[in-house]
């Protein structure tokens, strides 16, 4: 029987009806303490620490804090601690503050090969999904979940349904795997991949390398989407050989993953066609990554929607974002540009930007920070001196974390910044309270760092 | 986790789509290593800005897709300590959904439609083993998975049914399932 890439990993993982095998299990020290109390409370081990890894990536100052006990702020001291002590109560790899592997959750696993196709991946975080970007099955889970896998190694899991995304033609220049799954967002809305397990697949997405993928896969949550997939090639399998995680016997294993990718005429139960040929660069403009418009565009008019829902939606994010309809957004003027978070902090994000700002200057009305995806990054990084890059134009150059994704450590917008950033969610005060997110590619927030405002990339040089 | 049959009484309404978890939960209050307490700061920007109010209730009714972005557990923990017992919904978030049931808060889908017409009646019933919202307007049917209606009925701990299935997780490693994979242990 034909099958498609999901239905081959489920079937092979499950253990019996609804309960699946689970292969990686990553940790970080937001959502595993409370998973660890539950434990301690019932008298559980952790059934397999081997197939668990942990690091401090949420709560992490980017500023040279290089130890959890040195953390200035109490509440994420105790937390990194706790997790730290956590790991080695129960046996578990944890790559904290200090350890040159510490970073990202979702950049160390790829990095360290630890990320591999035909895989069932898990964390108690959203953005899991990038991991999918191997052929692995990987989605972001809850606390009582993380709970459950320490505990059991298995998850309880309802099947999804199966969407393949197929974008023909190739992406133009200035063009992103950013911009293609904003616009893919954009277009199914927040909610359009609710219940689905999405494989991206075509000519447009075969011709990206691994970092591309990854930042495909990782918003596939903004989307909705339980996990994204694509299909190993040879590409993937070549990204994994030699790192420290590599399976020992390496032929056979790329071996059994060149068997994954979906058999032709394989079924899905959803099938959506794009033309990644017809892409621009985009940006958000409201509070949900669905808010989303070509760089081109002017700012949307509430009153041109259809829905009242929508109508009511948008007007509250605009009144939210200070922005007025029909405002070009190349208009647009951010005061602060952060490159960094799991969507778009690799090596490769990292050059990208320093093409464009290189022997440029920040807009002296901007203050622009680059946070490395990992200590690894930054290593490999500041070795290809692209922190002498970024320094020189002006930039801040930190140290490895979620900084201002999320701003649960020291790195957040006031009140009313408006911010272009290359994370992931432009939610209501996800950056900080009252802050203003714009979503886009590393490329279009150098950019807008250099000119002040927001250009089209592919009008500048 | 608290059996949970019939949820009785008086229903909270955001009328609004996409709450996000960052909204229900920011991110300050997620430093906390503790389980509970998290009622206090639920919504914490809209109710302190005065954009919103909100009544503790048994029942919460609101927009399409709620609970959508961050996987963050504080979320579902949050709407339990304020006081609520059942979330009805036109559609969830998958993550949140899943959330909710594992801590015995009852996330119950109706159309749009029908979730108006709770939110005007001010009251409501909702009987988890029948699978129906009963309010002024009618009766209006829910469905919710069968394994996920017994954990909640019977308040059941899932990893302990888990456990209890531990000979077929002994037998699916020992034929090379767990074969897959890196040892981290090991790296």
């Amino acid at each position: 029987m034909l099958q498609n890439m999901f239905e081959k990993i489920w079937e092979a993982h499950e253990v019996s009806e609804g309960l699946i095998y689970i292969d990686l299990h990553l940790v970080h020290e937001v959502t595993s303490p409370q998973a660890f109390d539950g434990l301690r409370l019932a008298n559980r081990p952790v059934r397999r620490a081997d197939k668990t890894l942990a690091t401090a990536d949420h709560n992490t100052p980017t500023d040279g804090t290089m130890a959890a006990r040195l953390i200035a702020d109490e509440l994420s001291r105790v937390q990194v601690e706790t997790l730290e002590r956590n790991c080695e109560e129960f046996g578990i790899p944890v790559y904290s503050l200090g350890s040159d592997r510490q970073g990202i959750v979702h950049v160390i696993g790829p990095e360290l090969g630890v990320t591999q196709p035909g895989m069932t991946i898990v964390c108690g975080d959203s953005h899991t999904s990038t991991h999918g970007a191997f052929g692995s099955l990987a989605f972001g889970i809850g606390t009582s979940e993380v709970e459950h896998v320490l505990a059991t190694q298995c998850l309880v899991q309802k099947r999804p349904k199966t969407m393949r995304i197929s974008y023909s033609g190739e992406l133009g220049s200035g063009v992103t795997p950013k911009d293609l799954i904003l616009a893919t967002i954009g277009r199914l809305g927040t909610g359009g991949m609710t219940g689905y397990a999405v494989e991206y697949a075509g000519p447009a997405i075969e011709a990206l390398e691994m970092p591309g993928r990854m930042t495909i896969c990782n918003m596939t949550i903004e989307g909705g989407g339980r996990a994204g997939m694509i299909a190993p090639d040879e590409k993937t399998v070549e990204w994994v050989r030699g790192r420290p995680g590599a399976p020992a016997d390496f032929d056979a294993a790329a071996a059994r993953w060149r068997q994954l990718p979906s058999d032709d005429g394989a079924m899905f139960d959803t099938e959506v066609e794009v033309d990644a040929g017809a892409i621009s660069p985009m940006v958000t403009w409201g509070t949900n990554p669905g808010m989303v418009i070509e760089v081109t565009d002017k700012v949307p008019d509430p009153a041109q929607m259809d829905s009242p829902g929508d109508r009511e939606s948008a007007e509250r994010a605009l009144a939210y974002m200070g922005l007025t309809a029909g405002t070009p957004m190349t208009e647009v003027a951010p005061e602060r540009v952060f490159i960094g978070s799991c969507t778009n902090s690799r090596i490769e994000d990292l050059r990208e930007a320093a093409e464009v700002v290189d022997g440029r200057k920040v807009a002296p009305s901007i203050r622009a920070m680059v946070v490395p995806g990992s200590q690894q990054v930054k290593a490999t990084a500041e070795a290809e001196g692209l922190h002498e890059v970024f320094r020189g134009a002006g930039f801040e150059w930190r140290e490895a974390g979620c900084s201002m994704c999320l701003g649960m450590n020291p790195d957040t917008l006031s009140e009313g910044e408006r911010c272009a950033s290359t994370s992931n969610r432009n939610f209501e005060g996800r950056q900080g309270k009252g802050g203003r997110t714009h979503l886009v590619s590393p490329k279009m927030a150098a950019a807008a760092a250099i000119e002040g405002h927001f250009v089209d990339i592919r009008d500048w040089s | 986790m608290r059996p949970i049959d019939v949820i009785e009484g008086k229903v909270s309404v955001l009328d609004r789509h996409d709450v996000d978890t960052d909204q229900i939960i920011p991110k300050q209050f997620l430093k906390r290593v503790e389980r509970t307490g998290f009622g206090e700061f639920l919504f914490y920007d809209w109710i302190r800005d005065g954009e919103i109010e909100l009544e503790s209730n048994p029942i919460l009714v609101t927009g399409r897709n709620f609970g959508s972005g961050s996987s963050r557990e504080h979320a579902p923990w949050a709407l339990e300590d304020f006081g609520f017992q059942a979330i009805i919904a036109p559609s969830f978030a998958d993550i949140f959904y899943s959330n909710c049931t594992k801590i015995g808060l009852l996330p119950a889908i109706l159309d749009e439609e029908h979730c108006r017409l709770v939110a005007e009646a001010g009251e409501a019933r909702i009987d988890v083993d029948d699978e129906t919202v009963t309010c002024a307007a009618g009766v209006f049917e829910f469905a919710v998975e069968p394994d996920v209606k017994h954990r909640l009925l019977n308040g059941l701990d899932d990893i302990a049914i888990t456990l209890e299935n531990g000979a077929a997780i002994d037998k699916f490693e020992s034929a090379g399932g767990a074969e897959r994979g890196p040892v981290t242990t090991a790296l």
